[in-house]
């Protein structure tokens, strides 16, 4: 218990900051994920060949390669992505990207991969008759979808959303490597200056715990209010 | 693009899958045991033992694979009584701490998936064997497990792709596998994306494989209607 009190003998306040660093790279990369899943879920559902095999091409490929790899192509080829794109507008100086950035992107992608699938299915599951009745009320595409369809969609998503978030919140211990410092880089820095790694880890694993039931407390709290009148 | 780099690559990649090809099956193979073993558990009408399956898979489906394999490899060899005992043989070894960890993390998952297959089989079907006069063993054994596991099918194809997945972790514990030797060749060479190419190309074909064997077994399982 020593070991956890706040301020400079202790480790207890480094490990809240860090758990709050999880909380945000999870935040965050969710959010990019929402993003990625409003581009990609109109090309899957879309009438053209082509764009499908884009949308196809982005899920499949994120859900088969291993997170690890993925964020070490982000962390590696990160900075070189971005200076060659800065050397076309004539910037040649070294950028380097902060490990918060790289790791939201990375993990974000992820997400997105699951989240598209999510929506595609939620999507697919709406009956028929809304589009049609939408359409026959002459009601534009725009408003279709953000009046009618997103409603329905989102009651129906939520539940498996709630799933992409506890995969996404556990993908955020994977950039530790990039060295970015929350809860599983903080441990690691821990357990190594005390060398108790036991008592580390095991806390570390008790974080995790509380942030998965805290969410899924909040989740079900959501589905309640989303699924009223059904 | 060097494409240079990604044929010289390739076959160091193609022999770190070896690797990562043993976790997964060793991993698979145990988790499948501990899955039923648990999901039995799961089923157990005593309220502790339940509960106590319950905890075990809370605990490995809430936290990240990662921090259960750093908890075996670096956090048990503290322990000095166990350094004394023969599990130090396994312990000391990031082979065997790798799949203890991902057979724990496998386990609680498929004990999920099975409890959720047993909970599904119509109790009709169970009372037409009692009614035939089958022992409750041979309804477990010959028509429970057999309908548990062809309905759990699909959901056991996605897990043994996570899992698949999730065995790049052993890269942080020393050991060489795919995704070990492909950060290797990326810090050296300072070319991600083509090792990624090569590298997340392999994943992929494993990927593919698995997806289509789960596919063939449904399809051979299936209702014969």
């Amino acid at each position: 218990m020593e070991l956890l009190t706040f301020g400079k003998t202790g480790w207890g306040d480094e490990l809240f900051f860090a758990t709050l660093m999880t909380i945000a790279v999870s935040v965050t990369a969710m959010l990019v994920g929402f993003v990625f899943a409003l581009i990609f879920t109109p090309l899957k559902l879309s009438k053209y060949k082509t764009l499908n095999l884009v949308g196809n091409f982005y899920t499949t490929v994120i859900r088969g390669v291993p997170e690890l790899l993925v964020i070490y192509l982000f962390f590696f080829g990160g900075s070189g992505a971005i200076m060659y794109v800065a050397s076309i507008f004539g910037y040649y100086e070294y950028i380097e990207i902060n490990a918060f950035i790289t790791g939201s992107m990375a993990i974000g992608i992820i997400s997105g991969a699951y989240s598209t699938e999510v929506f595609r299915g939620a999507i697919q599951s709406i009956d028929k008759g809304q589009f049609e009745a939408a359409k026959v009320l002459g009601i534009n595409k725009f408003g279709q979808f953000y009046k009618i369809i997103l409603p329905q969609m989102l009651r129906l998503a939520i539940p498996n959303l709630s799933n992409v978030w506890q995969i996404t919140l556990k993908d955020t211990s994977l950039i530790s490597v990039t060295g970015l410092v929350e809860i599983m880089r903080q441990s690691y820095i821990a357990a190594g200056s005390t060398r108790d790694p036991l008592f580390f880890y095991s806390f570390a694993a008790v974080l995790y715990l509380m942030l998965t039931y805290l969410s899924m407390k909040l989740i079900n709290k959501l589905e309640l209010k989303y699924s009223k009148g059904y | 693009m060097d494409f240079e780099l990604m044929i010289t690559s390739f076959p160091k990649l193609l022999g770190a899958t070896l690797i990562t090809l043993k976790l997964l099956t060793a991993s698979i193979f145990f988790g499948l045991f501990l899955g039923l073993f648990f999901a039995i558990l799961r089923l157990n009408k005593n309220i502790f033992v339940s509960r106590f399956a319950y905890g075990y898979s809370y605990v490995f489906r809430g936290t990240p694979l990662l921090v259960q394999i750093f908890i075996i490899y670096f956090g048990l060899g503290q322990i000095e009584y166990l350094r004394t005992t023969f599990l130090w043989v396994i312990l000391k070894e990031p082979y065997w701490c790798a799949i203890i960890a991902f057979t724990l993390n496998t386990g609680a998952y498929t004990s999920e998936i099975l409890r959720s297959a047993f909970q599904t089989i119509k109790p009709g079907i169970i009372e037409a064997g009692k009614s035939l006069g089958i022992s409750n063993k041979i309804i477990f054994y010959k028509i429970q497990i057999p309908i548990a596991i062809r309905q759990s099918l699909p959901a056991y194809g996605n897990e043994i792709i996570l899992m698949m997945k999730g065995t790049s972790l052993a890269s942080t514990v020393t050991l060489m596998d795919l995704t070990g030797v492909a950060k290797y060749i990326i810090s050296t060479t300072f070319k991600p994306i083509e090792v990624f190419i090569v590298a997340g190309g392999i994943y992929l074909f494993m990927t593919f494989i698995i997806h289509n064997v789960i596919k063939y077994l449904e399809k051979k399982y299936s209702f014969q209607q």
